[in-house]
């Protein structure tokens, strides 16, 4: 039995599922303390099923948290900037193209340090572990007690970034260091900053997961519980206190990933319709297709791994307007104020929702309210909601052929036409809480990302290779591996590069062993 | 309507935009190209820009590039000190300082890279390049087709290794050159055809600087007023190269395949049109884009520029970026006259690119 808990701006979900089955759900409001939230919310879901603590196998936590306070810029660090690349990209330094707010935040602790690797993995220059040592006592000495570190080529020869770890903690008390090459891929740029981002956040991330932990100890919940990521993969309580950023962009991974499930539907199109926005992504093979291009957070570019979701202005609290004969839903909207302010609600403004239940397709409030529209109108306006979600569907396809469309999320009810260029329209139970459904579920997971000569190994051997070092990687974060799958595969020939140079991407993921000893002890590890 | 420019470290993006497109999606990556110039700028001060008629006839101009393979330039950009030791290499071989520096090419990481190494070296950037375009391989130059050496070159790495290459013809340097890239770790610096002003007077694409400029303030512009793409077309209509513009295609990625032969990436774009009239578009490109078919019809071929970019916002896609369900207009344009010349169509003609059919200009098809 397992809980999966959403924790997003303005509710925190929980759904309770025992094998294949979800046995309770709630939605509450988010509190200042997460914790607060989360122990209401799975006190509910427990009380509901009649299930005991003792019950509960493992707890999954979604949350948009650690992407609001960076956005916000809300308590974050400065940050020990180490990046070894020299002499290369001395050109380019860091924080080049920051915000100068943030860029303040996080300060000019910089030290540039020579090192690093050539494309295919070969030396480029030598460590120079002594002036990384020299960084660690002057960070030391400034009181820094955070670190990023950033080394040319890491994500394919990560062993500098390994070894300037351990010179760190040599030198400084109580460091918290961020690795470049477990954050971001090839581009020095983009995951030196998505690296500094990370370690800015570490003093919040320690504290929210030891509010996670707190909230499940008063509730005397003794099983382990992970965070899920941006890839729709978990990572363990103490991975996120150290990756905080790798949970970006779970939020729209989660209501996919939960749509899949929930429909039992592995490709599809998934609009995820809320309150304000809808999010459409495409589901391949029951995961989100990811972003190919770099994704600003906060006007900061990175490269996270990031689902490829397109974001529309129309949700639930949309409003309808009328002007010169033309009627447009969105992309204003009442948000969550839709119970006050709608029309069926005894509000005053006309909303999306409204139109959904004078059409006659969807019931709440009180349907005497809207009577009175004009019937051209609502025709207008059912014609523009589905309109929009025509529009991105098509935008987000992947491909000519019809494809199933899932829909979830409380908006879920705008809709009651056949999508142009979809087979069927679902909409699953508890399509609501999709996304929380989406945590409980999330796999573990491990991605490789290295460069391989074709010519030297043939393509078949370096697949097969590339293929066996993601399934051990999944299987060292405590996936189970007689459920471990190749989830993606990427194939980049490097232009310009002889002997068919080709980078490669693989990702697999498997479900969470609950047998292995190794795990409870990750999660009873030090730091309670 | 040309404006002259001056650098700035405002109209970097405007720039570094506008040279995007003239990529044709090719060039490599525009940001990491602004980001090391606007950092010179921030060191060294924005360099002067001259118009190449203001150069005196027996000037020395150096060109100043970035060659590599474009993922790996993403991660292992230059130190800075390599491209300030091409110039010095060259100016020893030849026994002249050099007077300015010239792009070899306006289109993508290279439009920004001469600022960033005039920036450094004091020297004034001629508003002028080799091309008004990108093209992937070192001889594909006007110079090399009007008689002009791309040799005595130098190529330099980041540890300061440098590697002088004299070679009896431009395709010959543009192999020995690669050979040394790759030991170098395939993202170098280059300087080539050393030139003098006479040479760029009579061979270079003319005012290619503030062209690039001018591209990027339409497409910002455009973007205020709420038509990016018409914007920027009406904008190429009025300049004295790319004027024979229009927007080919307006239509929705629906396959791509991409193989690697011989060092390039050669590619097959295909497109539906958005109007539901079942027409389709075929582009091929190696590196950049070389050809648009639509319906097996050559609709633009190369040396004319075929540029794809987005259609809501006009951003120029690179080809990296490209990618299935992508909504596209395809804008063709027009290349300067003195790249359309039966010289010039010897050396990077479609037949150069293994494409079956001979050159005819924009305007005709």
């Amino acid at each position: 039995m397992r809980i999966g808990v959403d924790v997003g701006g303005t509710n925190t979900d929980a759904v309770l599922i025992d094998g294949e089955k979800v046995l309770s759900w709630c939605k509450m409001p988010t509190t200042p303390d997460v914790g607060d939230g989360i122990t209401t919310a799975i006190t509910k879901v427990m009380t509901d099923a009649g299930v005991s603590s003792t019950e509960i196998q493992c707890v999954m936590i979604g949350t948009t948290h650690f992407t609001n306070a960076f956005v916000e810029r809300k308590n974050l660090l400065p940050v020990g900037i180490i990046r070894i690349a020299l002499p290369a990209a001395r050109a380019l330094p860091p924080l080049l193209d920051w915000p100068e707010d943030i860029a303040n935040k996080v300060g000019d602790n910089i030290h540039l340090i020579r090192g690093g690797y050539q494309y295919d993995g070969r030396l480029n220059e030598a460590l120079d572990e002594e002036a990384i040592a020299a960084a660690a006592i002057a960070l030391n000495k400034k009181k820094i007690h955070t670190v990023a570190v950033t080394s040319l080529f890491s994500s394919v020869n990560n062993d500098m970034e390994l070894r300037a770890a351990e010179i760190l903690k040599e030198h400084m008390t109580d460091v918290s260091i961020s690795l470049s090459h477990t954050i971001g891929r090839i581009g020095i740029l983009e995951r030196e900053n998505a690296t500094i981002m990370n370690a800015s956040l570490a003093d919040m991330a320690g504290s929210v997961v030891k509010s996670f932990r707190q909230a499940l100890k008063n509730l005397n919940i003794t099983a382990p519980f992970y965070v899920s990521q941006n890839d729709g993969t978990l990572m363990s309580a103490d991975f996120v206190a150290k990756y905080p950023v790798l949970t970006f962009a779970s939020g729209p991974t989660n209501s996919m990933r939960g749509a899949a499930y929930l429909s039992g539907v592995k490709d599809a199109i998934v609009a995820d319709i809320g309150g304000t926005t809808t999010d459409i992504g495409m589901l391949v093979n029951g995961y989100p297709r990811e972003s190919s291009v770099t994704v600003d957070i906060g006007g900061i570019r990175t490269n996270f791994r990031m689902p490829d979701v397109l974001a529309l202005g129309l949700g639930g609290g949309s409003l309808v307007r009328q002007e010169a004969g033309k009627v447009t839903v969105g992309p204003q909207s009442v948000g969550y104020r839709l119970s006050e302010e709608g029309l069926v609600f005894n509000g005053s403004t006309l909303t999306s929702s409204d139109i959904a239940v004078a059409a006659g397709y969807a019931e709440m409030g009180d349907i005497s309210k809207v009577s009175a529209l004009e019937t051209g109108l609502i025709a207008q306006a059912v014609d523009a909601i589905h309109a929009i979600i025509s529009e991105g569907v098509d935008r987000m396809k992947t491909s000519s052929e019809p494809v199933p469309l899932i829909l979830v999320g409380g908006g879920s009810i705008l809709i009651n036409r056949d999508i142009s260029g979809t087979s069927k329209t679902l909409i699953p139970d508890h399509a609501s809480v999709a996304n929380a459904i989406g945590a409980a579920i999330a796999q573990i997971g491990a991605e490789i990302d290295k460069v391989f000569s074709y010519d030297e190994v043939g393509r078949e051997i370096a697949m097969e290779s590339a293929k066996r070092e993601a399934i051990e990687k999944a299987i060292a974060a405590g996936a189970d591996e007689e459920t471990i799958k190749i989830i993606d595969i990427e194939e980049v020939p490097l232009a310009y590069v002889p002997g068919g140079a080709v980078r490669l991407r693989i990702k697999a993921a498997g479900q969470l062993s609950f047998a292995q000893n190794t795990l409870t002890e990750i999660f009873k590890g030090k730091g309670e | 309507m040309t404006r002259q420019m001056k650098i700035t470290l405002d109209n970097m993006e405007d720039f570094a935009r506008g040279a995007a497109f003239l990529g044709t999606g090719g060039g490599g990556d525009p940001y990491i190209g602004r980001m090391l110039a606007q950092n010179a700028i921030k060191e060294f001060g924005a360099p002067e820009v001259i118009t190449a008629d203001e150069l005196a006839d027996d000037a020395v101009v150096l060109t100043a590039a970035m060659l590599g393979s474009p993922p790996v330039l993403l991660e292992k950009a230059c130190c800075g000190d390599d491209i300030d030791l091409a110039i010095r290499k060259l100016e020893e071989k030849l026994g002249r300082k050099a007077d300015a520096i010239l792009p070899i090419e306006i289109g993508g990481v290279n439009s920004t890279l001469p600022i960033m190494a005039a920036a450094r070296l004091g020297l004034p950037v001629v508003d002028a390049d080799g091309m008004g375009r990108a093209f992937p391989e070192l001889q594909m130059v006007t110079f090399n087709v009007y008689g002009c050496s791309a040799t005595p070159l130098v190529v330099t790495d980041e540890h300061l290794n440098s590697v002088l290459i004299e070679a009896d013809s431009g395709q010959r340097a543009e192999g020995l050159v690669r050979a040394a890239a790759i030991q170098m770790g395939l993202s170098v610096m280059i300087s080539s055809f050393p030139l003098n002003g006479r040479q760029v007077k009579d061979y270079a694409v003319h005012g290619t600087l503030s062209l690039a400029l001018g591209i990027g303030i339409a497409i910002r512009e455009g973007r205020t007023a709420g038509n990016p793409v018409e914007e920027l077309v009406a904008y190429l209509k009025t300049t004295p190269y790319y004027n024979q513009a229009k927007i080919l295609f307006d239509g929705k990625v629906t396959d791509l395949r991409r193989e690697t032969t011989k060092g390039f990436a050669i590619g097959h774009c295909l497109m539906d049109a958005l109007d539901g009239s079942g027409r389709q578009m075929e582009i091929i490109f190696q590196n950049e884009h070389l050809v648009a078919r639509e319906n097996g019809i050559t609709k633009a071929i190369v040396p004319d520029l075929i540029c794809m970019v987005d259609r809501e916002t006009a951003e120029p896609i690179p080809v990296e970026h490209l990618r299935y369900g992508q909504r596209i207009k395809i804008i063709g344009t027009s290349a300067a006259p003195i790249m359309r010349t039966p010289e010039a169509l010897q050396v990077f003609g479609p037949r150069i690119f293994g494409l079956n059919e001979d050159f005819i200009p924009i305007e005709q098809l």
